[in-house]
């Protein structure tokens, strides 16, 4: 069930069925819920139930569903098998978790309360206890609610929140268990100060977005000063109010009735936080690192040869997948098609498939995470690799015509296709995965794709699922995704460049002296205007103009020769701009045109 | 097919030389299910194909024998068009529509046309289609002579847009029909073409209204229309929803052009209804499902998709898992054969069956007894369930299920009788009316009669001598005049509270019957519906892993990968990573980290921030102190481990890198989902 329509739903019965103290019930049930390890459809079940008498005809069919799916879902776990089953493990209300409220900072927040846990745990616990560890209990939560809080501000609205988050385990106390309980740790401050103030307000939704302003490095020793400051207060209030902190651990049921529901409040809260285009995040950049990036090389140098920490269990979890083998084959053959789901890349294991079952048979291998793969290539090894067939067709269509045709023809031809990613970004289109549908609903074509998109079953409707026939199949490896990731964008990773400055050179050396001088032009441009954000492009008129004044050309003809021909070779980008002018733009950083013009010279 | 099989299981599971059986059993099984559904299939839909053809027959006829009445004129205008109302299973239609279109090709016609809306998104494209597919048809069949004669037609047709035209149609159809009775090619000789009628009628099918551009479908109507003397067509359109549709998606002026003639076809749950009553509702057919995977498959059917097709692929899916996972399922197939493989299984490895929980209290050796016993349980427990079905239909609110598919259930669950719904349902047939009991009675009667099982027959005997006599009892009772329970307005409650103050009457002997009869039938049920876990050897029909099931049919990826996240625990056993209330340690792999990270951010997530905190734990994990890292100073190994795990987030669509700020991605989920 997707969150948000049981959060509508839930929302939905708020707004029927009113009376704070049945609101109330409902939250603590949820969250006696949270614990326990079933669906989520079942609480949402026992929401319903205390609706009581008020059910209607439709929710009893509902009710049937939840209860076989419900059943489904304990049969699941009595089975025990597959690998621990996706659903069946943890509440789904623990998986997909509501949060309380989202904040820039959270995460330094995490950070320097990170650094902070260990003081705080100790004085509350003894270090190491089972139970500390085990446990990072509401109770020591409310209790670091209330030591952090300054008296004067000791909220009722944190307590109120504190009752009403249903996710159970809030932030603070999910940090603490970042760090191992006990451990001593010095604590410098790298965090701003604003932060920490942030901390003491007591509530977290009243904050205003000028008080998410980054403040960066101006008061550090302020900072430090503050801090030592805030320590002893806190250690104060540690000795102080321990009684006060147990009860407020304890503290389940407010007098004062929460204003609103919860759920409500956070669907509102997802609209106002997409509604305003107001960004609140620190401004602090990748700049200020040392090595602000890593280009690819070095990154599959750094991370090669490093075993995981959980090198064991990981192969186990494989093994464990590897038994699948034959049953797969079998199922692949009886017109079943196979698909792989779950964390971690399912390559290596489609691989040793291949390798051990598929090495006599005609099979065909489909990396669908590639950026350039269509389905023009796709259909192409088909009919030339498989068929044989050496002609060239007029569209896709009739090439699926064609190959559907010649697969029909001759039945005893088993064609395997295993397709990495069969939800990657080039095969995503309706057209491309229609087709790989007609492929897959004949009788001697087999697939074994798998997916890892977490909106990937989106890519197909009714029919196309009908087409494919899929049996799904959790595969969770936890294995990095090397290759998958190795073709993207990646914000981190430093673009070398030396692939299109390669390309350039390569491609300029065959032009005449003229056209390169035409080329050059623009780059030079380009590069004197790197630092005007809006620069668009060079407009065609003025570019005549500055290749004219360098006799590069005559007449606007020979330029839009040319200029044609760099584009043919994707040396440059036209672009309409609004005044209906051309502009010309060639897509290369500025650091690899540099590169190339330093070249050029050199020569 | 079956040598493929064969071949196949022998290369991979040559585990134990018994799997082998197995798998000739399963492939004769999957075989009987196919027939079946196809015989299923082809009877269902039979009566809607009747009245279809019968339809376009009778339009074609209109065509030729055009009278000069006024009402033949008034027609002769209108295209005739068979509105079918499908269901909303889209993919199901497929085979109905094939079955239509052989149908069409092999009694009426060979000029059929089917188009979908997807191909023809203007008007050019769905003349173009309907063109080709109609001239095509022609020369598939006889290739060489058509080809020559049609030549410019296929050849130009797709070159010149011009040519795609009706009056090319008309032009092409005249030609066709002149010829081929002259022609009478080689193939066609034998077959249908003389059944032919003199000019057949061109069909073209629409197979699914709903989703054509209704301007699309005014202009090719509106067109048509005009040249409804010259070529006899007739339009299939295939309707998902409701036949209001063409109200809609047409206007009056267009729609008045055509001569609309509705036909339902039978609705998806009535034919799950039968796949049910025929596959599992008989002994006949040895595979069983347990009550939770039927449940499940009746769900995945009735809430996600209204799919046959889906319901029967469960049903394979099924099956294969019995026959690859229950060593026992050699025995499931027809009782003489069974028998013999429970010998050899007896002799060879009786391990085996003392594996299973049913026979733990049995001895050893007495499986050929006790398949018997299952065989006959089977054979009693069906016409037990429809007779008790049949009783507890009609009655109000349907204590018991309105479909025999939920009394079924709630058999296979527990003991029936010993549920409270069963109890009411008992109460309210002491109440019923003279005539329902008897029509009830005398339903059950046949049912109990035709059942090749004696002891149920004797019960049919005696249940039929007290119909005799409650026929014969002239006896009126005062109540059953204006019987309460006749009206269904009464609630339950209402009407115990009848029967309490009923009972201090005297009783009429109509009341004593009744009360005999429902006795016989609470003895019937308690005799023979025990469910089936309590019949030793069950496993060998019943599969009952719907965890399975569910899993291979109905899953959920996001969850699993979100699980894997949030709790790497439930995938990784290892201790460092248990904890119960779902809060990651610092010790857990990179991308479990970053994502509970990632999961603390609005909607842009500051990279340089992200790096920092993700830093501060991982070096946390490693035992150093977390202070260590200030001003920017990042461990190159972590900063690498930090790109990738990044990226992997990005590659799995949980952050996109956006240029609204430097060094920022975009969250693409909310909440902590």
């Amino acid at each position: 069930m997707s969150p948000a329509k049981r959060a509508a739903e839930v929302s939905g019965l708020y707004v029927r069925f009113v009376g704070d103290a049945e609101v109330l019930e409902h939250i603590v049930e949820r969250r006696e819920g949270a614990k326990v390890p079933k669906g989520s459809v079942q609480k949402l079940l026992a929401l319903k139930e205390d609706q009581g008498p008020q059910e209607c005809e439709g929710s009893v069919g509902e009710q049937d569903y939840l209860d076989a799916l419900g059943t489904g879902a304990t049969a699941g776990e009595e089975d025990g098998g597959g690998g621990g089953g996706g659903s069946s493990g943890p509440g789904g209300s623990a998986v997909f978790t509501f949060q309380t409220a989202k904040r820039s900072h959270k995460m330094a927040q995490m950070a320097s309360e990170m650094a902070r846990a260990p003081g705080r745990t100790v004085t509350f616990c003894s270090p190491g206890s089972p139970e500390a560890a085990g446990s990072p209990s509401r109770g020591s939560r409310g209790a670091a609610g209330e030591t952090r809080t300054p008296p004067k501000v000791r909220p009722t609205g944190g307590r109120g929140r504190d009752v009403r988050s249903p996710a159970g385990e809030s932030w603070a106390s999910r940090l603490n268990s970042f760090l191992p309980q006990g451990r001593k740790v010095r604590f410098v401050s790298s965090t701003p100060h604003r932060l920490r103030k942030r901390l003491a307000a007591p509530n977290l939704r009243s904050e205003s977005d000028s008080d998410l302003s980054p403040s960066h490095s101006e008061d550090e020793e302020d900072d430090d000063e503050e801090e030592r400051e805030e320590k002893e207060e806190l250690r104060e209030a540690e000795l102080t109010t321990p009684s006060k902190v147990a009860a407020a651990a304890l503290y389940r049921t407010p007098a004062k009735k929460p204003k609103k529901g919860l759920e409500p409040s956070l669907v509102e809260e997802y609209f106002t936080a997409h509604a305003s285009s107001k960004v609140t995040t620190s401004d602090r950049t990748l700049q200020k690192l040392q090595t602000p990036k890593l280009d690819q090389e070095t990154l599959a140098r750094l991370l090669d040869g490093k075993p995981s920490s959980y090198a064991d269990e990981i192969n186990q979890l494989n093994k464990e997948h590897e038994k699948f083998f034959s049953k797969w084959m079998l199922q692949l053959q009886l017109g079943f098609n196979v698909l792989l789901y779950g964390l971690g890349s399912k390559k290596p294991l489609l691989e040793r498939f291949r390798t051990s079952r598929l090495l006599g048979v005609t099979h065909l291998v489909v990396n669908g995470f590639f950026p350039s793969i269509t389905l023009k290539s796709i259909l192409n090894s088909i009919t030339v690799e498989v068929l044989e067939h050496q002609g060239s067709f007029r569209s896709p269509v009739e090439q699926m015509d064609f190959i559907m045709k010649s697969l029909r023809q001759d039945p005893s031809l088993q064609v395997y296709l295993v397709i990495h990613n069969i939800d990657g970004p080039m095969l995503r289109s309706e057209k491309t995965q229609q087709a790989l549908g007609q492929l897959a609903s004949l009788t001697n074509v087999h697939v074994l794709a798998s997916i890892d998109h977490i909106n990937a079953p989106l890519v197909w409707d009714q029919a196309k699922l009908s087409l494919f026939n899929w049996l799904w199949y959790e595969t969770t490896t936890y294995l990095p995704y090397a290759e998958e990731t190795s073709y993207e964008n990646s914000l981190l990773v430093q673009q070398s460049g030396a692939l299109a400055l390669s390309s350039l050179t390569h491609v300029l050396r065959s032009l005449t002296p003229n056209a390169r001088g035409i080329f050059r032009l623009l780059a030079e441009f380009q590069l004197e205007s790197r630092d005007n954000p809006s620069y668009s492009g060079l407009s065609f008129q003025e570019f005549y103009q500055r290749c004219r004044e360098a006799f590069l050309v005559n007449s606007d003809v020979t330029l839009r020769t040319q200029l044609t021909e760099f584009r043919d070779h994707k040396l440059i980008r036209t672009k309409k701009g609004a005044d209906s002018v051309e502009y010309l733009l060639i897509p290369v950083d500025p650091a690899t045109l540099t590169d190339f013009l330093e070249k050029e010279d050199a020569q | 097919i079956n040598q493929f099989y064969l071949s196949h299981k022998c290369v991979h599971c040559s585990s134990a030389s018994g799997h082998f059986v197995f798998f000739i059993i399963y492939a004769t099984r999957s075989l009987i299910i196919q027939i079946h559904q196809f015989i299923l299939q082809e009877d269902l839909n039979k009566k809607m194909l009747d009245g279809l053809l019968e339809f376009v027959k009778k339009s074609a006829a209109s065509f030729w024998c055009r009278d000069d009445d006024w009402m033949s004129r008034m027609r002769a205008s209108e295209i005739p068009t068979a509105a079918l109302v499908l269901g909303v299973n889209m993919p199901d239609h497929t085979i109905t529509f094939e079955s239509m279109t052989e149908l069409l090709h092999d009694s009426l016609t060979p000029f059929v046309a089917s188009v979908q809306a997807k191909e023809c998104t203007a008007m050019k494209q769905l003349m173009q289609k309907v063109l080709q597919r109609l001239m095509g048809t022609n020369v598939m069949v006889d290739e060489d002579e058509a080809e020559a004669d049609l030549g410019f037609h296929t050849r130009d047709c797709p070159q010149k847009r011009v040519n795609c035209s009706l009056s090319a149609l008309c032009d092409w159809y005249q030609s066709a029909t002149k010829k081929s009775p002259v022609k009478s090619p080689r193939k066609r000789l034998s077959s249908s073409q003389s059944e032919f009628l003199q000019s057949p009628p061109v069909v073209v099918i629409f197979r699914d209204l709903e989703a054509f551009s209704p301007q699309v479908l005014q202009d090719f109507i509106l067109v048509c229309s005009q040249y409804v003397h010259q070529l006899p067509l007739v339009f299939i359109f295939g309707i998902a929803t409701s036949p209001s549709t063409i109200q809609r998606m047409l206007p009056h002026s267009v729609s008045s052009l055509l001569c609309i003639e509705l036909f339902q076809s039978l609705s998806c749950t009535q034919h799950l209804a039968t796949i049910i009553d025929k596959l599992f509702l008989t002994s006949k057919f040895h595979f069983k499902f347990s009550a939770k995977v039927l449940q499940v498959l009746v769900g995945i059917f009735l809430y996600h998709d209204f799919s046959v097709c889906n319901f029967i692929k469960g049903l394979q899916l099924s099956l294969l898992e019995h026959f690859h996972s229950q060593p026992l399922s050699v025995l499931c197939c027809h009782k003489q054969e069974a028998l013999v493989h429970a010998q050899q299984l007896n002799d060879r490895d009786g391990c085996v069956m003392k594996s299973q929980t049913s026979l733990l209290h049995h001895p050893q050796g007495v499986c050929q007894k006790l398949l018997k016993s299952l065989h006959k349980y089977h054979k009693n427990f069906y016409p037990a369930l429809r007779c008790l079905h049949v009783l507890t239909s009609i009655l109000p609110k349907y204590p018991l299920g309105k479909q025999i598919r939920e009394l079924y259930v709630l058999c296979l669950e527990k003991k029936v009788w010993e549920t409270q719904e069963y109890d009411s349902a008992m109460q309210l047939i002491r109440m019923l009316a003279k005539d329902e009991l008897v029509t009830c009675l005398q339903k059950c009667v046949e049912i109990l009669t035709f059942c090749k099982s004696k002891k149920l027959k004797k019960v049919g005997q005696q249940l039929q001598d007290i119909t005799y006599t409650l026929y014969a009892s002239t006896i009126k009772c005062i109540n059953h005049l204006h019987h309460p329970y006749s009206s269904f307005n009464y609630s339950f409650q209402t009407l115990l509270e009848m029967k309490e103050c009923r009972r201090t009457r005297r009783k009429t002997p109509y009341e004593i019957l009744r009360n005999a009869v429902v006795d016989y039938i609470d003895n019937l049920v308690k005799t023979h519906l025990y469910p089936p876990e309590s019949q030793p050897l069950y496993e060998v029909w019943y599969y009952s892993s719907s965890g399975t099931v569910r899993r291979h049919l109905n899953a959920t990826p996001r969850t699993s990968i979100q699980t894997a996240l949030s709790h790497p625990y439930c995938y990784l056993q290892n201790e460092a990573l248990k904890n119960d209330s779902g809060i990651i340690s610092s010790a857990a792999p990179d991308i479990c980290i970053i994502y509970k990270l990632h999961l603390e951010c609005g909607r842009l997530i500051n990279l340089y921030d992200w790096l920092e905190a993700y830093a501060t734990v991982a070096t946390a994990a490693e035992g150093k102190d977390p202070s260590a890292i200030e001003g920017g100073k990042v461990d190159e190994l972590k900063h690498a481990r930090f790109i990738r795990a990044v990226s992997e987030l990005e590659f799995l669509g949980f952050v996109k890198s956006t240029k609204q700020k430097t060094d920022h991605v975009a969250r693409l989920t909310w909440g902590g989902c």
